[in-house]
């Protein structure tokens, strides 16, 4: 078989916006469709057929078992276009992305879609187990009484929904106190992560002002730029906010160096090399490799989020490269402290130093906002660009952790 | 809606309405669609250009009725009428191209006496005459201008939504180079252009008219997100063309829909970026392939900011300058000056739009009056220009449109705007849109240089 190559040719996304905000009641789908229809106007492709689109939620209704081809149903696509729903918690979008470069890459397609979607704003509401065990009592019962016996078990306290809750199954801790554990672990302070996330908006801010989005973002909502980005913001301003993980001395993390909860979709346009190029299309990086690993964090022997340091240097090793050889990282900003406890792990371990001026360049999850599933696309499409707009030859590295003590990494190339 | 609209729209709202003389407008015939009864053609002396013309465009001319003394009859009070029409005629077209002395102007009078009052609705009255440029001796120069007094005339005397249109034809101008005119003026397509005179010459390279003119061919519209610029979109699109549709990233969503609907493609853009030209060209050869070049470029996106001149300040001076005209131009002499891929065409169309605030002027809109007066001297200027390549340009001046933008205006000053002309009614975003695609159809290489207004012959600055 001749070798195939997929790249990336570009991207779209909704602007992202804090959950409960102007996209309140925007379902998963609204979102992916409207990120779906940008796409589909920037490339022309109304009324075409598309390989595969693939993507997917983390926080999903039962509703959306089929969100995905839903989406395409309800965009401009030509409805034979096959879609495919996919999930890996906050690795959901890259994920996707390696699923369709490789199928890109076998001959099974020659053009995908990928990315993902969520809205913290429409995650499903679920009824408490004692309703739930109730309900089946109740349409098992044959005879009134039995009927009556089953209602009678619900007390008034069961109708309320529980609230949704980002919380590990077996630690029951949240990331945001899991992540405060892997904070004190690796001694990560106030100060470091304020700087983070000041550089985060600032390069996310720089980078809307240059028009660096132009290409990469259609408004959703009247919605125009990503909501939570505060370009103006200070490190005074970010040291005053209060402390929201942790206890005492050791509480470091707050709304400013976390990312907020977030509403949105982003999606990418890979394609294979050749095929792009018959298109015309631009051939903004090539998808090289990608790893995924995962930590043995339920022991607590290892960091929820710090999966990515295992994945990177199998990565860097199958591709005979070190740290030095890359012009940009993009570490997902799940919190400031994920990112510096990452690149803390990375040199302890002998994997080697992250060049931070090359770190994050035009801001990540921090400024912009992370609606799990879609950060994967956000990030990819984003780099990508700049890897085109830095040259031939030129390379980045996206790491992205994920629920569960799992993280995926990725090579892209121009 | 305010309360006063709402009353207005009831029936006794509509009762009273009539009672105080401000009946119903008339419904316009729009679209690719030709009059029911038949086009009659009025060949006066030395004329026969019509005739050609109505013959490439497979349309028999009828025989005309003329109000000669002897074929009028009396009415019951003993009036003289002229002779009547058994079938009401959808058209005349009085070709008076051979013209040239005042007695002749009689022949006019005469063709059109009898169509006063019996065209159907959305009838159309066309007259052809020779440019005063091309006719030797000042009394042919006096008399073609006589025509246009006719024309305006005739305009505002038409009922039932008809219009009366002239053009001014060059020496030479073949029927090959009128037909796409002609097409136009009968079709509903110029529902809303109405006591309008322009000018056809010969086109550097001949097209045929067909239904779908695009066909094959990439149109960038700016400003396409909304309103005009979508409907120009959707007229381009149904004329076979691939539209990139352009607009502030700020208005991508609305953008992306409309460039979706009409199977185009979508270019966020700020026209006054200083690249917007090569932009252009990079995304028609990205996404229409490596090989397309832009057949057309309709400069719609345009912006108001409305004051007084007694409060206008230099920020508002300039926006609407740098949007409205600077930037047309920028990108024009970009794609004029780049043979680059997705580039302009070898042979295309520029079109612009001017405004009756242009013509005329309009209170509080001295920026935005500049900026469309200024187009329509850039579309003058630039027809010298080109001159040697076969490239046109050519702009529309709308009057009052039915869009967002004008529905904000009071309602009873928005219902006086709308009865202001000879259509006794507004616009629709269709018209101008209609108007730009025969400007840019292929078969109008002999139409150049022109503002066409398309305003229901409004009474500003007529």
């Amino acid at each position: 078989m001749t070798s195939r190559t997929a790249v990336v040719v570009g991207g779209n996304r909704t602007p992202f916006v804090k959950a409960g905000g102007r996209y309140a009641d925007a379902s998963a789908q609204d979102l992916l469709t409207a990120a779906l229809d940008g796409l589909v106007a920037r490339f022309g492709l109304a009324g075409q057929e598309v390989g595969e689109v693939v993507a997917g939620a983390v926080l999903k209704h039962t509703r959306d078992f089929n969100l995905t081809r839903e989406a395409v149903l309800g965009s401009a696509l030509s409805p034979h276009t096959p879609a495919c729903d996919l999930q890996q918690a906050c690795g959901t979008g890259l994920e996707a992305v390696v699923y369709a470069s490789n199928k890109i890459r076998l001959g099974q397609m020659d053009v995908a879609i990928a990315g993902g979607v969520d809205s913290a704003s429409d995650a499903p509401l679920v009824v408490t187990e004692r309703l739930r065990k109730a309900m089946l009592a109740l349409s098992r019962a044959r005879s009134l009484p039995d009927k009556l016996t089953a209602l009678a078990r619900i007390r008034p306290a069961d109708l309320a929904p529980v609230p949704p809750a980002v919380v590990e199954p077996r630690t029951g801790l949240s990331m945001g106190e899991s992540q405060a554990l892997t904070t004190a672990k690796w001694g990560i302070t106030r100060e470091e992560q304020d700087d983070l996330a000041l550089a985060s908006h600032r390069n996310l801010g720089a980078a809307w002002d240059a028009g660096f989005f132009d290409d990469l973002v259609t408004p959703y909502l009247k919605v125009a730029r990503d909501s939570i980005l505060r370009a103006d913001t200070s490190k005074e301003a970010l040291a005053k906010l209060r402390t929201v993980f942790g206890k005492g001395e050791a509480a470091t993390m707050t709304a400013g160096n976390s990312t907020a909860l977030t509403d949105g979709a982003a999606l990418v346009l890979v394609a294979e090399e050749e095929y792009a190029r018959g298109r015309g299309w631009p051939v903004w990086a090539k998808v090289v490799d990608a790893q995924v690993a995962a930590s043995d964090y339920v022991t607590g022997r290892e960091d929820l989020l710090l999966a990515p340091t295992r994945a990177i240097p199998v990565l860097l090793e199958r591709n005979g490269l070190t740290l030095d050889d890359f012009d940009f990282f993009e570490f997902h900003e799940a919190f400031a402290s994920t990112v510096l406890a990452t690149l803390k792990a990375l040199e302890q371990n002998g994997v080697g130093t992250v060049d931070r001026s090359k770190l994050n360049v035009k801001g990540s999850s921090l400024a912009a906002g992370h609606p799990f599933a879609a950060t994967g696309g956000r990030i990819v499409a984003s780099l990508a660009k700049m890897l085109h707009e830095r040259g031939p030859g030129s390379r980045g590295l996206v790491s992205i952790c994920a629920a569960g003590g799992q993280g995926v990494v990725a090579i892209l190339e121009a | 809606m305010d309360v006063l609209e709402k009353l207005y729209a009831t029936p006794a709202g509509k009762f009273v309405a009539r009672k105080a003389g401000l009946a119903d407008p008339p419904r316009l015939r729009r679209g690719r669609v030709l009059p029911t009864g038949p086009v009659v053609l009025a060949e006066l002396d030395g004329g026969g250009l019509g005739r050609a013309t109505l013959a490439q465009l497979g349309i028999e001319a009828a025989e005309p009725l003329l109000d000669l003394p002897e074929s009028r009859t009396k009415d019951e009070k003993g009036r003289d009428v002229p002779p009547r029409y058994s079938t009401r005629p959808g058209a005349i077209v009085v070709d008076a191209t051979g013209v040239r002395e005042i007695t002749q102007l009689e022949g006019i009078r005469r063709a059109l006496r009898p169509v006063m009052r019996s065209l159907e609705e959305s009838g159309r009255v066309i007259v052809l005459a020779t440019d005063a440029a091309d006719v030797e001796g000042l009394e042919a120069k006096a008399v073609a201008q006589a025509v246009d007094g006719v024309n305006r005339t005739v305009g505002k005397e038409l009922r039932g939504g008809a219009t009366a249109n002239l053009v001014f034809v060059r020496r030479g101008t073949e029927p090959a180079d009128l037909a796409s005119t002609m097409s136009f003026l009968l079709e509903g397509r110029s529902a809303f252009v109405s006591g309008q005179a322009w000018r056809v010459g010969t086109a550097e390279r001949r097209h045929s008219v067909t239904a779908r003119p695009f066909d094959g061919r990439v149109v960038v519209v700016t400003g396409a997100a909304r309103g005009i610029g979508a409907a120009i979109a959707r007229t381009f699109a149904r004329d076979g063309a691939t539209v990139v549709a352009v607009d502030i990233p700020a208005s991508g969503d609305a953008l992306a829909s409309v460039a979706n609907e009409v199977g185009g493609s979508a270019l966020q853009l700020d026209i006054t970026s200083g690249d917007a030209g090569a932009r252009m060209a990079e995304h028609v050869a990205r996404v229409h392939g490596e090989s397309s070049r832009i057949w057309a470029v309709v400069h719609n996106a345009g912006i108001t900011r409305d004051k007084l001149l007694a409060n206008l300040d230099e920020k508002r001076w300039a926006s609407v300058l740098d949007v409205n005209l600077a930037a047309e131009m920028r990108i024009n002499d970009y794609l004029l000056t780049h043979d680059v891929p997705g580039g302009l065409a070898e042979e295309a169309r520029i079109v612009g739009i001017a405004s009756t605030s242009g013509v005329a002027g309009n209170k509080g809109q001295t920026n935005y009056a500049a900026s469309k007066a200024g187009v329509m001297g850039l579309v003058w200027a630039m027809r010298e220009e080109l001159a040697a390549r076969p490239i046109t340009v050519n702009a529309v001046a709308p009057g009052f449109i039915e869009t967002e933008m004008t529905a904000a205006i009071p309602f009873v000053q928005r219902e006086i705007f709308r009865r202001s002309n000879s259509l006794n009614q507004g616009g629709r975003p269709v018209d101008v849109a209609e108007t730009l695609a025969y400007l840019c159809d292929p078969a109008s290489g002999g139409v150049n240089g022109q503002v066409i207004r398309v305003c229901g012959q409004n009474l500003v600055g007529a």
